[in-house]
């Protein structure tokens, strides 16, 4: 949206400029150089609230008449005002009005949250360079052309352009987790220039501007031009970069401070343009709703009309039509036909509209956000370590939670721990376990230590550590903590030489002359070392794949085959291999790297020997039974990682997720072969997995490769169908599925896939990492384990551990089905018994809209008199308790798919709603009919005969509820038998104090008088007894016939 | 460290009963042990009432009779013939066997006749009807009520007084009830205090406090289908006149359903045995409707007039209990006995 209002603003204005001028400290360029052209820029203010003080009110409202069901409700009172219908325009305004305010004043509470937040980062301290001084001022101060000092660890302000680090080559280092989820450290640098800088002052002296492009949204794309004004001297021109360009949201890391320009600010940085609001996400809970509402309207419409259709009827004779006791005005006589039809349809809409539940929305939306608050608070999803619960950002899907039939999880920091540990090496085919070496030390000292150095020198380089171990990735970490436990120590990094404690307490000193990074396309990194001996070494640690094609000698044999085996086990692997490199050749490399820092490819052929270190990804406590539970739930669980097969089979296997006796079928490294090879095998699978009885023993295992080549629409496969529909097929026969080497993007192709087959299955994604982000976003249900701060917004819902998906699965999100689903059912049946005595009425006063309830009544009966009880309900009910659910996860296989929702049940709700509704009308008109109903012999008018419908409707709808409760706390107690009260209190006020204003005096003492009759409570009891005599035995027998866990969700469902 | 630790106490939801969704619970279970006998005794006690109900029914009297005049046989046919209405008398003699034990309620019916309608209901200025003189005159087109139309002014824009269908079309026959003694008329004395609700006839409706009555209708008009005006609905008793009129008050309370009855008088001491004539002045026009006028007689009980009908669905709802307890008995028995029960 932004980009198409920029678009427009493109069009519209005149002085448009393709490119912007930044003046680096304000400062006018020098008389000579271009035009000025003086452009408006937003400050540093970030946005995201909806509303402002002012606008909250007409946006808000506009934003809620856009619901359908409330724009509904605003024109029948509309309709109500402008023409005489039979009830007052009160009726349906005061519930409306009500709905409205409750959901402004929930929107408005989350936009108060929302103005707080940005409130917290517009203020957050920012150090700016002024006349030479580091003034700290806010970040919402900074503007365009502010020169910024960044300390470490600070995240950055703004987009800035880099102008010199604490670091003399005028590099920083950055991370951009938060943004792209890479989680390795990025090296920005410098203009050279402007690196020379390292004091305000001199940064202050800077005369430059900066001309770059105008913000857009791609995060690696930045063209620009600096040019520095000196003394007298043409200004110098150089070029400027993605790599010159600091973005908002990245942090700076191992660096102590830089200094930068501000180019971007406020909502057009790169972050900002690139911050998608969320889309809705759809319960299918809420479709349901919207179904079942359509039916209503459409019951509603059909009413009305045949109502109408049958008081023309009706009205045939004109004796009927107008008898003389009841004329016309001439007014009504002189109506056109047409009108005359309208009007009336309209006035019957009217009377029934009642029958839409007015609020239901809002009971709906209360509950949610109110109920949500159960997810934060619960104190079994609360880790110790870490310090914080769960945490809820969208409460629309609550009920989603207990729907999940696929679920897709991460594996490295989700269902593993993320923390490595050092476990074993292998030099050369021999293996060294850190425990095994301290014991057999003595014998094999000389030839160890040897190679140990070598492990640890290389650890140390790579590890690229500042003082504290803070490195890229927790490989890393491991390593130089493996490297203490054998008795190399890592000192810290000066002067560019890594110092190291061995085990003799000397200190050995290394140069670092060249770092390759890593990166994902080589999937390694380099070091070049100076060792004190003037000995140049390459080290190069990376993935076996990358690693082995480039080793040219040692025992690459042994070291494969241990790496295979232990990456069986379910061990993460590294290898490592190094290079002794002759003067020459590092001359050699230094001029390549210098030049053109590419062609790396070269210099890394010819390895000498291979390392291979071993480390163990530990499983998250749990998650073996939380995954066997999640099985259990009749959920599909699928492995979506980037690690290699035999390393995530391992996990697999280790977090039971493949059990031993599962079939597996492994579709791996489908770039060696040809399409029409995965088309077979696909078929083949799909072949056996249809024969086979059990289909649930198969697992799959898959790779990203395959997973594209499957998934590519190609041209070939149009004879042989769909490799799509076939993947499809089988993957929704295998219990497990393991899709591994999996790019980012792939991850959320996958769960669109599979959200988009044919039955349309909730899915769930769980992932820590920012790479999981896209697939989390596509999921119905994101989850977010615990790294990933940032990135934790993107989902629905933060867990801190693995294990707790199990709880907000089965427990949580069960409930808050049942829940939801019973609200939605109960707000349909009680507006049916609410309105169709009212329907039946028309038949018995001549299709005159006569209103069976008092006006007051009408208007209550949603919003007071049965709203708290199912509100409540629909937070507190348990109809198992969370320690059966937790214990028998097969309970959760009852409610998928909706099933509480389905058209049979919504049925039943409803026939028993007319059900109850035919009881209470004809029971009264009985009962009424020529008697007397007082001992004192006074008749009772329309009015009692109404109360009479409403008491007994209110007290069946209300007990209807206490008889679904499972959960009778001390709440529902209250709520349920105080708002019967409460019925009872407000009707004795109501018909007992002459309320002038308001009413117009029908009521005054009707209720009174019904209940000083006798037979009015004796038929009030009766009435009440059979409408609920048919739930009752039906509850009782459901209970007789099925087993005991199930039996609410058994009755439930028919 | 210590900020980390204060952190955490903060972030730590609260360990509460209501927060961890564990607040002590009653857990009701429908278990055989339970609603077995909570039907059996349900369906006893409906039953019992049920008894109780239909007996008492059973032994109140009504007597119900129809004088609209449809058929040529009928004593008030002469009167039903639309055209001669004015002032028609009939009557109509009938016969008891036994007492008719007191009070016994005299009603008058309706059929087919929709008070119920809504615009007619609607049709009536409750100022008016509580004596407010403001409502009387007529005042732009406020006031009378424009619910009231189209009885709302006369031909001359004179307010009418009460106005509105509803109090146009009070009912208008009256009845005197006559004992043959001997071949000797001797009137029944009919009782016309409090057969209208007690707060209708003391607060809802008041007449102007304008002495006499008759001066505060000074510029209106009665209602167009009254043969005489508010003012002179009982000259007798000033209060049992105007809009405190008893019948008026019965009549304004509108019935719920089309065929209805309404309390006329009561005649407290009952009805001896012997022959009765029924003295109607035929006033009331329903045949253009198909409507059918009636008179009924009843007595009442504690649970109110003659009405089978409750107490003979309390007995089938108890019996209806008592049917499903055995039933499920019978199940809860078989599933307990079969084998491969859990």
């Amino acid at each position: 949206l932004y980009r198409r209002t920029q678009k427009m603003f493109c069009v519209g204005e005149e002085s448009w400029v393709d490119s912007r001028t930044v003046y680096i400290g304000h400062k006018e360029p020098p008389p000579g150089a271009e035009a000025y052209i003086p452009q408006r820029y937003p400050d540093n203010r970030i946005v995201s609230s909806k509303y402002t003080f002012w606008n909250f009110i007409p946006k808000n409202l506009f934003e809620q008449f856009r619901r359908i069901a409330n724009f509904y409700f605003l024109v029948i009172f509309l309709v109500q005002l402008i023409i005489d219908t039979p009830t007052s325009p009160v009726t349906s305004g005061l519930p409306l009005f009500f709905v409205i305010t409750v959901t402004a004043i929930k929107q408005g509470y989350e936009d108060w949250l929302r103005h707080k937040a940005d409130c917290s980062i517009n203020e957050c301290p920012v150090d700016v360079v002024q006349q030479g001084k580091v003034v700290r001022t806010q970040s919402h101060k900074l503007r365009v052309g502010d020169v910024v000092m960044v300390r470490e660890d600070e995240t950055f302000p703004c987009d800035l352009i880099l102008l010199s680090s604490s670091r003399h080559d005028g590099t920083c280092y950055v991370t951009t987790t938060s943004l792209d989820g890479e989680s390795s450290h990025k090296t920005y640098y410098a203009v050279p220039d402007t690196m020379a800088f390292t004091t305000e002052q001199e940064v202050d002296s800077l005369h430059a501007t900066i001309e770059c492009e105008q913000p857009q949204p791609d995060l690696y794309k930045f063209v620009g031009r600096i040019n520095i004004y000196k003394d007298k001297e043409e200004p110098v021109a150089r070029p400027l970069g993605a790599e010159n360009l600091l973005l908002r949201g990245a942090t700076l890391k191992n660096t102590q401070h830089i200094y930068a320009v501000a180019i971007y600010t406020g909502m057009e940085t790169k972050m900002a343009l690139n911050y998608q609001s969320k889309s809705q996400k759809r319960s299918a809970v809420e479709k349901s709703m919207n179904a079942f509402l359509i039916v209503y309207l459409c019951i509603l419409i059909s009413k009305a009309v045949i109502n109408t259709v049958l008081k023309y009827a009706w009205q045939w004779s004109p004796d009927r039509d107008e008898p003389w006791y009841n004329h016309r005005t001439e007014h009504e006589r002189q109506r056109h036909v047409v009108c005359l039809f309208i009007h009336r349809f309209l006035a019957f809409m009217v009377l029934f509209n009642y029958i839409i539940p007015v609020s239901m929305y809002v009971t709906v939306e209360m509950q949610k956000f109110l109920g949500s608050y159960f997810i934060t608070w619960d104190e079994d999803m609360f880790d110790e370590e870490l310090g914080e619960g769960a945490q809820v950002n969208t409460s629309d899907l609550n009920e989603e939670l207990g729907q999940v039939e696929y679920v897709f999880t991460d594996k490295t920091g989700t269902l593993t721990e993320n923390n490595m540990e050092f476990i074993e090496c292998c030099v050369d085919g021999n293996v060294y376990i850190p425990h095994a070496i301290c014991v057999r030390m003595l014998s094999r000292t000389t030839f160890f230590l040897d190679e140990c150095s070598f492990i640890k020198d290389f650890t140390s380089v790579c590890g690229r550590p500042t003082s504290f171990y803070i490195s890229s990735s927790p490989d890393e970490v491991a390593l130089v903590e493996g490297m203490k436990k054998l008795g190399y120590t890592y000192l810290r990094l000066r002067d560019n030489h890594m110092e190291i404690l061995n085990k003799d307490d000397e200190i050995e000193r290394f140069e670092l002359l060249h770092v390759l990074n890593f990166d994902s396309v080589r999937r390694r990194m380099s070091v070049i070392v100076r060792s004190s001996s003037g000995e140049c070494l390459l080290f190069c640690k990376g993935a076996d794949s990358s690693i082995f094609p480039r080793v040219v000698s040692g025992k690459v044999e042994q070291v494969k085959a241990r790496v295979e085996q232990n990456a069986v086990e379910g061990l993460r692997t590294l290898c490592v291999a190094y290079k002794s490199l002759t003067e020459a050749d590092y001359q050699e490399a230094c001029f390549h790297l210098t030049e053109a820092k590419l062609a790396l490819q070269d210099r890394e052929q010819r390895l000498a020997q291979a390392y291979d270190i071993i480390e163990r990804d530990w499983l998250q406590e749990k998650a073996a039974d939380t995954i066997e539970s999640l099985h259990k739930a009749g959920m599909k669980v699928w492995v979506l990682t980037g690690d290699k097969m035999e390393t995530a089979a391992a996990t697999c296997y280790a977090s039971k997720l493949f059990r031993r006796t599962l079939y597996l079928w492994v579709c791996y490294s489908a770039n060696t072969r040809p399409h029409n090879h995965i088309y077979t095998l696909l078929h083949l699978v799909l072949h056996r997995c249809s024969l086979s009885v059990d289909c649930l023993d198969f697992g799959l295992i898959i790779d990203g490769a395959t997973l594209s080549a499957v998934l590519k629409p190609n041209p070939e496969s149009a004879g042989h169908g769909n490799y799509r529909e076939i993947f499809l097929e089988i993957c929704r026969n295998c219990s497990a599925v393991l899709c591994c080497r999996m790019a980012p993007l792939q991850k959320a192709q996958i769960v669109k896939l599979i959200k988009a087959s044919k039955e349309h299955p909730i899915t769930l994604a769980i992932g820590d990492g920012a790479n999981d982000v896209s697939m989390i976003q596509e999921a119905h249900v994101g989850v977010m384990g615990k790294e990933g701060r940032q990135a934790a917004r993107n989902s629905d819902y933060a867990i801190p551990k693995f294990k707790h998906l199990k709880k907000i699965l089965l427990v949580h999100g069960h409930y808050y089905y049942i829940r939801i689903a019973e609200l939605v059912q109960y707000f349909f049946y009680k507006n049916v018994c609410f309105i169709f005595p009212q329907f039946l009425y028309q038949f018995f006063c001549g299709f005159s809209q006569q209103p069976l309830y008092d006006t007051a009544y009408l208007t209550l009966y949603n919003i007071s008199f049965t709203s708290l009880p199912i509100l409540l309900y629909s937070l507190v009910e348990q109809h198992v308790s969370v320690e059966t659910l937790k214990r028998e996860p097969s309970l959760y296989r009852d409610i998928a798919k909706n099933s509480l929702l389905r058209w049979p049940v919504f049925l039943y709700w409803t026939c028993l709603g007319v059900f109850d509704a035919v009881i209470f009308f004809f029971g009264a008109y009985f009962l009424f009919d020529n008697t007397t109903f007082t001992s004192n012999g006074q008749m009772f008018g329309n009015w009692t005969f109404g109360t009479l419908v409403f008491t007994v409707l209110v007290f069946t709808v209300t007990l209807k509820l206490a008889l679904d409760t499972h959960h009778w706390t001390w709440i529902n107690h209250f709520v349920i038998w105080g708002s019967l009260l409460f019925y009872v209190i407000f009707s004795l006020l109501w018909g007992g104090i002459i309320w002038y204003n308001f009413c117009l005096l029908q009521m005054y003492y009707v209720f009174m008088q019904m209940l000083s009759s006798g037979p009015a409570w004796l038929s009030i009891i009766l009435l009440i007894t059979v409408s609920l005599l048919p739930d009752v035995i039906k509850k009782v027998l459901c209970r007789a016939i099925s087993p005991l866990l199930t039996v609410p969700m058994a009755c439930r469902t028919i | 460290m210590q900020k980390k630790e204060n952190q955490e106490v903060e972030n730590r939801p609260d360990n509460t009963a209501f927060t961890q969704q564990r607040l002590p619970a009653w857990q009701p279970i429908l278990s055989a042990g339970i609603v077995i006998p909570l039907f059996v005794l349900v369906g006893l006690a409906f039953i019992g009432i049920g008894v109780a109900l239909f007996v008492t029914s059973r032994n109140l009297h009504v007597l119900e009779m129809d004088y609209t005049g449809v058929e040529k046989t009928s004593p008030c046919f002469s009167c039903s013939d639309p055209i001669k209405q004015k002032n028609c008398k009939c009557s109509l003699s009938f016969e008891l066997d036994k007492l008719f034990e007191g009070p016994v309620f005299f009603y008058y019916g309706l059929t087919n006749y929709f008070q119920n309608q809504r615009a007619y209901g609607v049709s009536k200025d409750y100022n008016q009807l509580s004596g407010d003189l403001d409502y009387f005159t007529f005042f732009f087109s406020i006031v009378p009520d424009s619910t009231c139309k189209p009885y709302r002014y006369d031909v001359n824009n004179k307010p009418i007084v009460p106005c509105g269908s509803l109090a146009n079309s009070m009912f208008n026959d009256t009845f005197n009830l006559y004992q043959m003694k001997n071949g000797v008329k001797e009137e029944v004395p009919l009782d016309g205090k409090g057969i209208s609700w007690w707060t209708d006839y003391n607060i809802k409706y008041r007449n102007p406090s304008v002495n006499p009555l008759r001066n505060a209708f000074n510029g209106t008009v009665k209602p167009l289908y009254w043969s005489k005006p508010a003012y002179e609905l009982d000259p007798t008793d000033t209060a049992n006149n105007g809009f405190i009129n008893q019948d008026f008050l019965v009549w304004m309370r509108r019935s719920a359903l089309p065929n209805f009855r309404k309390l006329y008088r009561r005649i407290t001491d009952g009805l001896p045995a012997g022959n009765y004539s029924l003295e109607i002045s035929y006033n009331y026009p329903v045949i253009a409707f198909d409507g059918k006028k009636k008179v009924a007689f009843s007595n009442v009980s504690w649970m109110g007039g003659k009405n089978e009908f409750l107490g003979i669905a309390y007995l089938v709802i108890g019996s209806l209990c008592l049917v499903m307890s055995v039933v499920m008995l019978i199940i809860y028995h078989w599933r307990n006995s079969s084998p491969d029960a859990n």
